[in-house]
């Protein structure tokens, strides 16, 4: 029970955090001091209490976007492990439901960018299908091969004991980058999507919530920032070394490397440009097909 | 007692559209034949109910006409029994609002007639146990899919769909006479239960089952009907063929793999077939902007996501895998119950539109979510559930095949590498989340497109209510997939007849189907959490402009179409869609005139064929010319030359 309650509280305060921790990294290399650790917390805080302005033609789906959006990345989160903390929910097959609940998530997105009928939304959400799309076979290869090195369907399975299986390591090697990779088109970070940016025709994630204020916006960002907390923790729960037996000791190391890794993509989104848009598909084709490959190397 | 129910299910809708000629009114008339096409479904619900429940399938063997026959209900053609009889149902009661017989006597009646005779036929099929039955049975099906494509004549559209309809469904009835004649040789009978015992499993057999089932199913490179047919139909006529009539084929195919010693080659292939049709399907799903057509590429999909599911299933009996065998068969029937609600209530939905809009074009439709918003409500369930979203039933027959995928993939042979296809199931499902995103936020969000949306309202009530039952039924399997469990689970155990076969072990998909509510229920738990945050604070909402970088006046013919939504995703890929853009572009200082228009070709449909076509043209003009100067060109000659291949033939059989 209390480490359930434990799971849900680092589930709904830590990604912030990350959030924060990234702009400080990029706030450092371009020589500011940048944001509090916790302005992204204050920003959801602030948000929540506002009121909203809605565009005159919009219905309730407008409203049901980031609501759904935010229950879909919060079902996730209970579907992984985080260090020594077990799943909150886990079944041979979770690993589809993880995939489809950021799908479900999407789609009402998606709608909601849609029913305000203006195009830079209806681009935004164009471009959000897309790249997404595209993510999904990769994405299923990694979970494929989780499944086959650690003979188990679960993601708490897959995750703890892929890397200690005895597989080769190169396919899980692959199956890291290729995860680093999706989860940097997911979250709508360089060098996919700059959320930085203030043009509206170069944005993605961005510019499908260009409408949406108050506590739209609030669970927006929330759900963004848990989101990348999902993947970061995917690609940390493989990292992190097997035979811990303290679960408060690997719980430490993993929000550590949920840190590193928070630390990665603020230095990637400082020292890279964005992709071109026609570029970004080759970049996630080129995901698949390493995540391809360490399918074909976990089989062996 | 199960078979007497089944029987009289399908003589109450056989009589259904008969009504017309003894009711007092036309409008009384079509209400009875409701109702009867009601008892008829109460009846097969009944039927199959029994089937379900009892380990023995129900027998029965009649002789006299054309030699006699067998009639034979197990849990495998009773879990197609079902969607037959409760689409045919749910068809009739959207007819009574949607072709009112007081407004289209003739039609009305016409088509009355012939739904209740294509799901009576359609009940014979399932029932059939000897192929002569069934080859006739088919045929009936497809004479009343025609007549039924075919009931708003007055449409050019409309005439020609049902002539290729017509060509197809028998090129396809050709290949199965080849089949069952070649089973009926082997086996020395054409009863299934001989087949069973007796008949090989060849490679002949094979190309004919899939050429022949393919076609009417619509497998990917056979579908090139299918697209024609559902749009031209009216829109009643398109759910019963997308949602049950396509679903025969389906039937077909794993019936006969069920009764044949299938090697596992069988299995690649079936399998091979439902990935090529499940994407290529969806890719084109995403290029459609006519909203019939989109559902009908849609249906091309949803049945290569079945076919893998049959495929993973020989795959597993081939080798011995008994959990593979149940999760394929598994997931294979519930995608077909649930396509079976899902897309005849997206083809209710896109008729309610069509109705009120008088267009089927995306780009000229929008903002319908506020005039129409029960239409709009189930056309969201209905999209969420054929997306594969949770909390819907599509979901939960999708995962039973990936967790097949899955057991696929722990396999130290190469059976590993079926496994693969898990992730054409993904990129399906992630197209068809796109298309379907893109379907209704162009019909239901934003502003009306065109004059079309101004007047739009929601349909009467029984359209309305055919949209909410089976909406609901969505729903209520997504939530807690166990309701099917029984009935799958009776499928599992009696589709393979093969004697001595393995027995599929139902182990794991039942343990997956009794986790799954927890997915749905938590869910909604989260939906309801988020939804009290974002309540629980937070001032007024005001209503203002939407944000056009600065341009305070735009117009609804500014906003994002259907079309730019799917170019995106298509040009990020060279093949399969062909694009091709035409139009001129405004040139000079002062551009006077420009012009765009763009679509996306179907390979087989737009490409392919006329190419090959053209080749038989050609050919055959090469053939008649050297026979006109054979024969010297005329009827008598050819008749003589028939005459005397014919006569040849008697010979060879009489001396061999």
């Amino acid at each position: 029970m209390l480490s359930v309650l434990a799971h849900l509280a680092l589930a709904a305060l830590w990604p912030p955090l990350l959030v924060g921790i990234v702009g400080r990294v990029e706030a450092w290399f371009a020589g500011r001091v940048g944001p509090p650790l916790l302005q992204p917390w204050r920003d959801v805080w602030k948000l929540l209490h506002k009121g909203t302005v809605q565009g005159r033609n919009t219905t309730w789906l407008f409203r049901a976007g980031p609501v759904a959006g935010m229950a879909a990345v919060a079902g996730a989160a209970l579907l992984l492990p985080a260090g020594g903390l077990a799943p909150i929910v886990s079944f041979p097959g979770d690993f589809v439901v993880l995939a489809y609940l950021l799908g479900f998530g999407r789609f009402f997105l998606v709608l909601s960018a849609l029913d305000t009928g203006s195009s830079f939304e209806g681009m935004g959400a164009a471009r959000e299908v897309t790249f997404a799309s595209l993510a999904e076979p990769g994405l299923f290869f990694c979970l494929l091969a989780l499944g086959r090195l650690s003979s188990g369907w679960s993601l708490g399975r897959m995750i703890a004991s892929a890397p200690a299986a005895g597989g080769p390591v190169a396919a899980l090697v692959l199956v890291e980058i290729a995860l680093v990779v999706i989860a940097l088109a997911e979250n709508g970070r360089i060098p996919v999507d700059d959320p930085a940016t203030h043009l509206e025709l170069t944005m993605i994630h961005e510019v499908m919530v260009l409408d949406h204020g108050g506590p739209d916006l609030a669970l927006v960002s929330w759900a963004a920032a848990v989101r990348l907390f999902v993947f970061l923790s995917l690609v940390a729960g493989l990292a992190l070394p097997s035979g811990l037996t303290d679960p408060r000791l690997s719980l430490a190391l993993f929000c550590a490397l949920t840190v590193a890794l928070a630390v990665l993509v603020g230095v990637v989104e400082s020292a890279m440009a964005r992709l071109r848009l026609v570029a970004v598909p080759q970049l996630l084709v080129g995901a698949a097909v390493l995540s391809g490959f360490g399918l074909v190397l976990s089989l062996l | 007692m199960t078979l007497l129910l089944a029987g009289s299910a399908i003589v109450l809708a056989a009589a259904s559209g008969l009504t017309g000629f003894a009711a007092p009114g036309p409008r009384t008339a079509q209400r009875w034949a409701a109702a009867l096409m009601g008892a008829a479904a109460a009846c097969a619900f009944g039927g199959a109910g029994l089937a379900f429940a009892r380990a023995r399938p129900a027998v029965l063997t009649f002789g006299g006409w054309l030699g006699g026959g067998t009639l034979r209900l197990d849990g495998f053609s009773a879990i197609f029994l079902v969607p037959v009889f409760a689409v045919g149902a749910l068809g009739s009661l959207y007819g009574l609002d949607y072709f009112p017989a007081a407004k289209l006597l003739g039609k009305a009646r016409r088509w009355q007639l012939f739904h209740g005779l294509t799901v009576a036929s359609m009940g014979l099929l399932l029932l059939a146990d000897d192929a002569i039955l069934f080859l006739v049975a088919w045929e009936a099906v497809a004479l009343g899919s025609w007549a039924l494509v075919l009931v708003e004549d007055d449409h050019a559209e409309a005439r020609e769909a049902a002539l290729t309809y017509l060509v197809a469904a028998h090129v396809g009835t050709l290949a199965l006479v080849g089949l069952v004649a070649l089973l009926g040789q082997a086996a020395g009978s054409y009863s299934f239960d001989a087949m069973a015992a007796r008949a090989p499993a060849t490679p002949w057999l094979l190309a004919l089952l899939l050429a022949g089932f393919g076609v009417k199913a619509g497998l990917m490179p056979l579908h090139f009907w299918l697209p024609g047919a559902h749009a031209a139909a009216p829109s009643h006529v398109s759910a019963l063929l997308s949602g049950v009539v396509l679903k025969m084929g389906v039937y077909g195919i794993i019936r006969f793999a069920g009764l044949l010693p299938a090697p596992a080659s069988w299995g690649w292939a079936l399998l091979a077939a439902g990935v090529t049709s499940a994407t290529l399907g969806a890719f084109l799903t995403l290029a459609q902007n006519d909203v019939k057509r989109l559902l009908a590429y849609c249906s091309v999909e949803n049945i290569g996501i079945i076919v893998m599911g049959a495929g993973l299933a020989l795959l597993g009996r081939a080798s011995g895998n008994a959990a593979l065998e149940a999760l394929g068969i598994a997931g294979a029937c519930f995608h077909v119950l649930n396509h079976a609600m899902f897309k005849p209530l997206l083809f209710f939905g896109a008729g309610a539109l069509h109705h009120a809009t008088g267009t089927r074009e995306l780009d000229r439709l929008g903002g319908l979510a506020r005039r129409m918003p029960a239409t709009a409500l189930c056309f969201l369930a209905g999209a969420a559930a054929i997306s594969g979203l949770p909390p819907f039933n599509g979901f939960a027959s999708e995962l039973l095949l990936y967790l097949g995928f899955g057991r696929a993939l722990e396999a130290r042979s190469a059976l590993a590498f079926a496994g693969f296809g898990a992730a054409a199931l993904a990129l399906a499902g992630g197209f068809a989340a796109a298309s379907f995103a893109k379907a209704f936020g162009m019909i239901f969000l934003g502003q009306p497109r065109g004059p079309a949306g101004g007047e739009a309202h929601d349909p009467g009530p029984a359209m309305r209510l055919a949209m909410a039952l089976p909406a609901a039924v969505c729903l209520a399997l997504g939530l807690f997939p166990p309701l099917a469990a029984r009935v799958l689970r009776s499928a599992v155990s009696a589709w393979n007849r093969t004697p001595g076969a393995l027995l599929p072990s139902w182990g794991p998909a039942g343990q997956l189907l009794w986790r799954l509510p927890i997915v749905g229920f938590g869910l909604l738990l989260l939906l309801g959490l988020a939804w009290a945050l974002r309540r629980s604070r937070g001032g007024v909402t005001a209503r203002g402009d939407v944000w056009a970088c600065g341009y305070p006046a735009p117009t609804a013919r500014m906003q994002f179409t259907g079309s730019s939504f799917a170019d995106f995703l298509l040009g990020a890929l060279p093949w399969p869609a062909v694009r091709r853009p035409a139009g001129e572009a405004p040139s000079a200082l002062f551009p006077a005139r420009a012009r765009f228009a763009s679509h996306v070709a179907d390979p087989v449909v737009e490409i392919g064929l006329p190419a090959a076509s053209r080749f038989f043209a050609r050919l055959s003009d090469r053939l008649s010319s050297d026979s006109h100067r054979a024969a010297g060109a005329t009827l008598q000659g050819n008749v003589l030359l028939l005459l005397v291949v014919l006569a040849g033939l008697l010979a060879w059989k009489l001396i061999g």
